[in-house]
């Protein structure tokens, strides 16, 4: 998370696009949320201002300035991988650049192509 | 432009009010964490104040480094002790100091009291006070977690500390649980909270945090976080976490067993941990931001009584002091056994370390025919007998008699009703730690402001005399103590785990403050130590502490220990070595 949010220069978390909590207690273990680049790609089909568009190689590309606010993309997202950047009323997405997998030291996170 | 915490979030119990201060030349001056903390309850506790009066305040600051940093994942909570009678300090990791940070405080001040059982949830600048009265008197700590856990939103980025029962009935040394496994552990946070009736605070935030220098702060930020992943320490405390140290510290005969009557443990290979972490480990954790992940837990199938082949699963703690203290110091050998017990002070929110030693000194009291059954309500108390201690810690917590009201004010206090003091393993009122390797470390719990093993290493001072052969004079040893212990005030004051000390050296510390638009020298660092060290010490001579007054027990120049025979006299001549340097330090 805050490997991801250092991308931005600054620390933190609020910019993160990659979260981790407990599975119902931390005695059950960790959950590690995060944009699994769909292929067709729900978020992006519920946006009404066509802020998301497809990513090459899966997910989807957020152009800040067409984005409303309105958080459609968070509840289309099955698994909740799009976060709220509260500080900018924005959705935080995934651009899958892999910086964060180098800050993985147990080897949780790893890049794949998909095909 | 300066990146530090200022914010300071107060809250007042008895009339439910919050505000938010700005005080950043407090941060400037005194970094964070220890040395803001102890300016903030100079301010904030009247002197002679009742530790369990709302008078009392509750102190947690995170510092700096905290959200910047990986390791720089603790809280320091100060308060005013209600077992020693003068400063209650205490640190905790967990999520706790991220999610204070994320919700844009440095620190926060809790004042007054509640009269009816409450919770705070704090959520970014907004602070509720919420009815606890459902959840107060509540079995088990883990329950009260899980319900708040539910109740509350912010998952993933927020701490939950809560009291368990022992904290409720004002248990001296009640702890205060965060995320279930991480605690505010020594010296009684638990009781200050039960005495405010504040059941549990929530704290989440999710920000970020700006930098002055983006570039560097990536760097120094990948160097550091390599330093940790890579460093042949670090690895071991991820693989076998502090129960490395039951083994070397039992074979060097400095393992405390059986209240220190002997310092070596024939059943120690059972709970070592190598023996948990090949039998029982089932999961391993990490403070929030911390690579490293030292927090082990057991795996336990215990089969319900009432009916056959029905079994929950627990997962348990472990770490090397609650071996210690309630494994060969009680003489637990089984470790099966000790996973229960560890579960059970978990679960009512007591400190395990004072837990352990108040059983031992009560064992020994009912050998030694000072406390009979009529005192421990019908319990005879054996080494190693699980079943009754467990027994005895539930009489302890529900305080059912004179006997275990008084234990549970500690057994300093105990022992000077019930006799037994030669055995009473306290020092400066704080039951001790496990270790007893030598002279250095004894003083270490003398002298230490907190009267704990982390104050000062005095062990791995001990420890280095072994090795070495070198022996140091009561002047180098008191000075090497002091000037450990005033460096430390830095760590915990950014605030850095201690586990990570040999990596965060001055110069690393220097180097990481440059991103954040801060300077400082090796020498403008130390020189903060002192001062933060000094003022402690202050606070607590201002309550009446005295270091010549301070009781010495018996039993540790009885059972001999590695780094040489302790001697009444040079206990005595570092003390008032110390109490000169102390209240002379610049
Ligand atoms: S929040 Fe922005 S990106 Fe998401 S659906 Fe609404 S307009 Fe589209
Ligand atoms: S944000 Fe969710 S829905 Fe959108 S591409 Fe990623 S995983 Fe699919
Ligand atoms: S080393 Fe252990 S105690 Fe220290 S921050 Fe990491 S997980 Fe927490």
């Amino acid at each position: 998370m805050i490997a991801c949010n250092r991308r931005f220069g600054e620390a933190g978390v609020a910019k993160s696009s990659i979260h981790v909590r407990s599975a119902g207690g931390i005695e059950r273990g960790f959950i590690v949320l995060v944009c699994r680049a769909c292929i067709d790609p729900p978020c992006m089909k519920v946006c009404p201002t066509n802020a998301l568009s497809k990513r090459i190689g899966g997910g989807v590309i957020l152009n800040s300035s067409k984005c409303v606010g309105c958080k459609l993309c968070v509840n289309a997202c099955t698994i909740g991988a799009i976060f709220w950047d509260e500080e900018n009323e924005k959705p935080v997405i995934c651009v899958h650049c892999g910086y964060c997998v180098d800050y993985c030291p147990y080897n949780v996170i790893r890049m794949e192509e998909i095909s | 432009m300066k990146v530090i915490p200022s914010k300071i979030l107060y809250i007042d119990l008895s009339r439910r009010r919050f505000w938010i201060e700005d005080r950043k030349e407090l941060f400037e001056e005194w970094v964070g964490g220890s040395g803001v903390a102890i300016k903030l309850l100079e301010e904030e506790c009247p002197k002679n104040a009742n530790p369990l009066e709302p008078e009392n305040p509750i102190i947690f600051a995170v510092g700096p480094f905290t959200g910047f940093y990986p390791i720089a994942s603790k809280t320091v909570a100060m308060f005013k002790s209600p077992l020693t009678g003068n400063l209650g300090e205490s640190h905790c990791g967990g999520r706790s100091a991220l999610a204070i940070r994320m919700a844009g405080y440095g620190a926060i001040v809790i004042k007054g009291a509640s009269e009816t059982p409450v919770y705070l949830a704090i959520h970014g600048e907004k602070a509720y006070f919420r009815e606890a009265s459902a959840i107060w008197n509540m079995a088990n700590s883990y329950t009260v977690g899980r319900i708040l856990r539910d109740r509350e939103p912010g998952a993933g980025a927020r701490t939950i500390m809560r009291i368990g029962r022992a904290g409720e009935k004002l248990i001296s040394y009640a702890c205060v649980v965060t995320e279930t496994y991480r605690h505010f552990g020594r010296l009684g946070l638990g009781a200050v909270f039960g005495s405010k009736k504040l059941k549990a605070i929530v704290v989440s935030g999710r920000r970020s945090l700006p930098l002055v220098d983006p570039k560097a702060y990536r760097e120094i930020y990948k160097e550091i976080f390599t330093l940790l992943v890579e460093s042949p320490s670090m690895k071991k405390y991820h693989e076998l976490g502090t129960s490395m140290n039951v083994n070397p510290l039992n074979e060097l005969k400095a393992l405390p067993t059986r209240n220190l009557k002997e310092a070596n443990f024939d059943e120690a290979e059972k709970i070592s941990g190598e023996s948990f972490a090949k039998d029982f480990l089932g999961r391993r954790l990490a403070c929030a931001h911390c690579p490293v992940s030292c927090i082990h837990l057991a795996a336990l199938r215990m089969p319900y009584d009432s009916e056959p082949y029905f079994y929950k699963t627990k997962m348990i703690s472990y770490d090397y002091e609650t071996i210690y203290s309630l494994g060969s110091m009680i003489g637990i050998g089984n470790p099966k056994e000790l996973l229960k017990l560890l579960d059970e002070v978990e679960a009512l929110g007591l400190d395990a370390i004072s837990t352990g030693v108040a059983l031992a000194w009560a064992t020994e009291a009912q050998e030694k025919g000072l406390i009979s059954i009529n005192e421990t309500n019908g319990l005879n108390l054996k080494w190693g007998d699980a079943e009754t201690y467990l027994k005895a810690i539930r009489f302890l917590v529900n305080q059912v008699n004179d006997f275990y009201k008084a234990l549970g004010k500690g057994i300093e206090y105990a022992s000077n009703i019930y006799g037994g003091k030669e055995f009473a393993l306290a020092f400066g009122g704080n039951e001790m730690p496990g270790y007893h390797t030598g002279l250095a470390a004894h003083l270490g719990f003398l002298i230490g402001s907190r009267h704990s093993h982390l104050d000062c290493a005095g062990y791995s001072i001990d420890q280095k005399i072994v090795a070495t052969g070198k022996k140091s004079t009561i002047e180098e040893l008191t000075e090497e103590l002091i000037n450990e212990e005033a460096w430390r005030q830095i760590l915990s004051s950014l605030v850095i785990c201690f586990f990570a000390r040999g990596i965060y050296k001055p110069e690393l510390i220097i180097k990481a403050f440059k991103p954040l638009g801060m300077e400082f020298t090796e020498d403008s660092l130390k020189k903060i130590g002192r001062k933060i060290l000094k003022a402690k010490y202050e606070f607590k001579v201002r309550e009446g502490f005295k270091l010549n007054k301070l009781r010495i027990p018996e039993r540790i120049f009885q059972t001999s220990a590695p780094a040489g025979e302790i001697l009444k006299e040079s206990i005595a001549k570092a003390l008032s070595l110390a109490e000169e340097k102390l209240t002379n330090l610049p």
